[in-house]
């Protein structure tokens, strides 16, 4: 046991603290030094020094890692929590490379203080097995969210997704609370461990069986998993695009990740008699069924979409889909495969949305017919969004593939002699290949159509034509040699 | 000598990385250089033909060599695998062939030529990584890569109907994938979740009432792409409405990809599918009845409706369905005959629907701007492009079994084969055969000889360039070559079917 004094303790969440300072480092910057200067160079300045904030805190991690477990779970970091941390960090600095252009708001300061803050909450939120962590990381983060749904001041859209967004998510922290205040009481302890001991062998208790239902439709609606995915599709179109790609990816990341951790490692003690397996924790017929209405609901109702994103968040809808099948079959492999799925999926989404804001910015809209010809006028960023959408859509050599290959791959290993999962695996499949289709769709209208008559080449600024061209060149590599994630997993 | 054979050998998976080096170079040439454009993509195609022009001569013995072999993905036993047997070489030296002569009939691609000629050796690459690949996942991958391109190439650059003939056929693709990739996961973790060496899950025996679900799932997915009936009907739309060298390709070379992942991968894998389920479904007792009824459908239905196609293209569209259900029939005979006249067919047909495709698509419809038959019928095409009359008399009497070229052996072996197996079916395939010669000339004289009426001089049309005659002489080339001496390929072809990898299907001898 480690000793927890309060400099040991400081020591082991320095890399948080890090980041969390850096918030504030920007916001005083910004709000003293910086009052008179112009957006462009608030948000250069700001970005650079958040930059080196997350960078920072990256190095600091891989330079000197370290293990502990203290305070009942409260701060639980493995060889993976580390790794998960600095993938967090590095989406931020994608999504605050990404924001720079932007000039959806003149409170840089704050914008960029808040998603550092939403980075803080995450880094947390991944390190904890308690129950009491768990909830207050995660209204952290939400909170944060919010707000940074409605940022953009000047769109009733943004007020209305980010009013959306919230009472969404207040209702949902409201079941979550519940649930788990109902789990304490039964076993006593907020610590997930215990709580699975405590559970264990145990007849099942209607009370367990509540509380393990509330926690579901918490979690169900932070991740957007249908039938708790209304607000998803109105908070990805309304938001201004960097905030939407944060709620999309790496909040997304956060959250199934936790999600996994509650549900396998604190209710695997409550078995019942299964199907494919002859024990099998009781809530996961309730996930399987989340994971297949996800996948089949979110992949034919995105055929569907004219707005591009509103098109990503129905696609997010079925990848959450997709990643709902490692908690399924919840084996040591489906959670590595769950991490190497989502955090592709994370980087690749950021992408998209960095397309979508640069289109968005030039074009004045995200509808599909605003792609139009988009290949003809701005070349590297059109080759760009043929990377990410084909990796959404599962095409190797891309990290998309892969990612569904090993959490198929894994799903079925789980009972490989009956290959119990198989129908969740046909479907699974099935509806990736339904979600070609619309994917298509947007290349379809960037390569095939033709642009308007009197539109001329987009300038795209270098640094986002960059910071995207590294994403895409992540999103293939990832996808060529998966060892370089995997190894590490 | 022997290191020397060696390396050679390896040069083999020089044949996909050229293919992708001319995608890179292609990205990085500046604009409007459509010259340039076509060197590169011309260099790329040459250079894939050299290397397996190259390996075919020096590997007589068609036994399997392997070109490279390292993990890839350990801890899932994924491996960077690449090999080749006769059976693969066969298939390269068709690609190889069937690409550069592609590049030849696209000369005159203006349009957004740089983007054109990416994707298609993207596609080429692709194929190439699929005839080579010996691991599963890897197999997968290419066979995977090929499939886009397919869709840009018909929708920027086609005709006809050509979005939604570009979408049905990727969907189509895509289905057929997601077949094959639930049998291969399903297998993979059957066998252990350790390796997805094809030699290795070949050897391992799955139970017997998996093969029987895996093995239809398997083989239709890869069928759909083989122009497999019903779930042909992507073929001809396709086809159509792709440009030409596109068409080549997917009648050329896709189709067989479709065909190749059949033996390859299904009947491999799983041989037990193909026994007798023991009970009788309206006369069928088997998988192997019933996609060699299929395969007999094919034969006779491609045909009959090519024989009443208006659209010149179309009737080469049906006639591949048609012509690829001898590919088919020859796998299900399940005899050496039958197995090796399937292999000759892939390779007769892959030459000779490109060069078909290649008159009607090139050298007819870019001329005269329309496919129409009684359209053409009217202009008398023989006497103002003679070469392409002749090529097409050629290639039309090669594809109907004129002796002396490819397609008469390949059919002969396969009717053979079916011979022994199903007699009744080889009868009804020689009609099918009969059908085919009826459509050809039906074909061949109203696109070119025609009735010609006094006064209808068609305006000037440009004179057969030299590309395409340097394109159509390759393709006759090869088909005459192997037609007429069909050893060069039998004598590679029958020791890989003899080797342990087919042992579960030969049950000790064919």
């Amino acid at each position: 046991m480690i000793a927890t004094t309060y400099p040991a303790l400081f020591r082991l969440i320095l890399p948080e603290t890090i980041v969390a300072a850096t918030a504030l480092v920007v916001l005083t910057v910004d709000l003293v030094l910086m009052r008179d200067a112009g957006t462009r160079l608030r948000f250069a300045i700001g970005a650079l020094i958040s930059c080196i904030g997350c960078a920072g805190s990256i190095a600091l991690m891989l330079i000197a890692p370290q293990q502990a477990n203290i305070f009942d779970g409260i701060l639980v970091i493995d060889p993976q929590t580390p790794l998960i941390q600095i993938a967090l960090l590095v989406l931020t600095i994608l999504m605050i490379l990404i924001s720079i252009e932007s000039t959806f708001t003149k409170h840089v300061g704050e914008y960029l203080a808040l998603v550092l803050f939403a980075a803080t909450s995450m880094m947390f939120l991944v390190s904890s097995q308690n129950l009491l962590l768990i909830f207050i990381s995660l209204e952290l983060l939400s909170l944060s969210l919010y707000i940074l749904a409605a940022f953009d001041k000047r769109s009733a859209q943004s007020a209305e997704a980010s009013l959306k967004y919230f009472l969404f998510g207040a209702t949902s922290a409201a079941f979550m609370l519940f649930g788990f205040s109902l789990v304490y009481g039964l076993t006593g302890s907020t610590n997930l461990t215990q709580i699975a001991d405590a559970t264990k062998g145990r007849p099942l208790d209607p009370l367990l069986i509540a509380a393990i239902v509330m926690t579901i439709i918490g979690f169900g609606f932070k991740v957007a998993a249908v039938p708790f995915h209304f607000w998803a599709p109105d908070v990805y179109e309304g938001a201004p695009p960097v905030s939407a790609a944060l709620i999309a990816s790496s909040s997304k990341v956060a959250g199934i990740v936790i999600f996994y951790q509650v549900m396998v490692i604190g209710f695997s003690g409550v078995e019942t008699p299964g199907v494919w397996k002859d024990h099998m924790p009781v809530w996961v017929p309730a996930i399987a069924c989340l994971a297949a209405l996800s996948m089949v609901l979110g992949n034919l109702v995105a055929i569907r979409q004219a707005s591009v994103r509103r098109l990503l968040a129905y696609s997010a809808i079925a990848h959450v889909g997709y990643m709902l099948l490692a908690l399924v079959s919840h084996t040591e492999q489906s959670f590595s495969a769950l991490l190497y799925y989502a955090l592709t999926y994370a980087l690749t989404t950021i992408g998209a949305f960095g397309v979508v804001a640069v289109v968005e910015a030039k074009i004045g809209g995200d509808k599909l017919s605003d792609f139009s010809g988009l290949s003809r006028r701005a070349p590297v960023l059109s080759f760009c969004m043929l990377i990410f959408m084909l990796s959404l859509a599962g095409i190797p050599p891309l990290a998309g593939f892969f990612g569904k290959f090993y959490i198929f791959a894994a799903a079925l290993a789980a009972a490989p002699q009956t290959l119990g999962l198989l129908w969740l695996v046909i479907l699974a499949i099935a509806m990736s290949a339904v979600s070609l289709y619309y994917y298509l769709q947007v290349l379809k209208r960037i390569y095939i159509a033709d642009p308007p008559a009197d539109a001329g080449p987009i300038q795209v600024s270098v640094v986002s034509q960059i910071v995207l061209c590294l994403i895409a060149f992540g999103v293939a590599l990832l996808g060529c040699a998966p060892n370089i994630l995997l190894g590490r997993l | 000598m022997g290191h020397l054979r060696f390396g050679i050998l390896i040069m083999l998976a020089w044949t996909i990385y050229i293919s992708f080096l001319g995608v890179l170079a292609l990205l990085l040439l500046p604009k409007a250089s459509v010259r340039a454009a076509r060197i590169i993509a011309l260099i790329a195609t040459v250079g894939g033909l050299a290397v397996t022009l190259t390996a075919f001569a020096q590997q007589k013995s068609g036994t399997i060599v392997t070109v490279v072999r390292i993990p890839w993905i350990p801890s899932l036993g994924i491996e960077y695998h690449l090999a080749a047997d006769g059976i693969s070489l066969t298939l390269l030296l068709l690609t190889g062939i069937v690409a550069t002569a592609g590049i030849f009939f696209s000369w005159n691609i203006e349009h957004r030529a740089k983007e054109f000629f990416a994707f298609y050796l993207v596609l080429i690459g692709g194929v190439y990584g699929v005839f080579l690949s010996f691991d599963l996942f890897l197999l997968f991958v290419f066979y995977e890569i090929a499939i886009i391109p397919k869709y840009f190439l018909i929708a920027i650059w086609g005709s006809t109907r050509r979005e939604y003939a570009a979408m049905k056929l990727v969907l189509y693709s895509l289905v057929g994938s997601a077949m094959v990739l639930i049998g291969l996961i399903a297998a993979y973790v059957l066998a252990g979740a350790k390796t997805m060496n094809l030699a290795d899950l070949a050897q391992f025996p799955f139970p017997i009432h998996f093969q029987m679900w895996a093995f239809p799932l398997v083989f239709v997915g890869f069928g759909i792409l083989a122009g497999l009936w019903p779930f042909h009907t992507w073929a001809p739309t396709g086809h159509v409405a792709a440009p030409t060298a596109a068409s080549m390709l997917l009648a050329g070379v896709v189709m067989k990809l479709g065909a190749y992942g059949c033996l390859r991968v299904a009947m491999v894998l799983f041989p037990r599918g193909l026994d007798a389920w023991g009970f009788y479904v309206l006369g069928l007792g088997s998988w192997r009845d019933v996609f060699a009824l299929l395969a007999l459908i094919g034969i006779v239905y491609g045909a009959m409706v090519a024989l009443v196609q208006k659209d010149f293209k179309f009737v080469i569209g049906y006639s591949s369905v048609s012509h690829m259900g001898f590919v088919l029939l020859g796998l299900m005979t399940l005899t050496q005959t039958g197995l090796s006249g399937a292999v000759l067919q892939i390779f007769s047909h892959g030459i000779l629907a490109g060069l078909l495709f290649a008159v009607v698509g090139r050298m007819v419809y870019d001329r005269t701007h329309t496919r129409d038959l009684d359209e053409l019928e009217k202009i008398n095409l023989y006497k103002f492009i003679p070469f392409a009359a002749v090529t097409f008399v050629v290639a039309s009497m090669a594809s109907i079994g004129l002796p002396g070229f490819s397609g008469f052996v390949a059919e002969l072996q396969v009717l053979i084969g079916a011979w022994r197996a199903f007699p009744l079916y080889a009868i009804v395939a020689g009609i099918g055969i009969m059908i085919g010669v009826a459509y050809t000339w039906r074909a061949m004289q109203k696109a070119f000889i025609g009735k010609a009426e006094s006064g209808s001089q068609h305006p000037s049309l440009p004179p057969i360039s030299i590309p395409e005659r340097i394109g159509a002489i390759i393709l006759i080339g090869a088909s005459l070559t192997i037609g007429l001496y069909p050893q060069l390929i039998l004598s590679r072809i029958i020791p890989a079917l003899n080797s342990p990898l087919f042992d579960g299907l030969r049950k000790g001898s064919w």
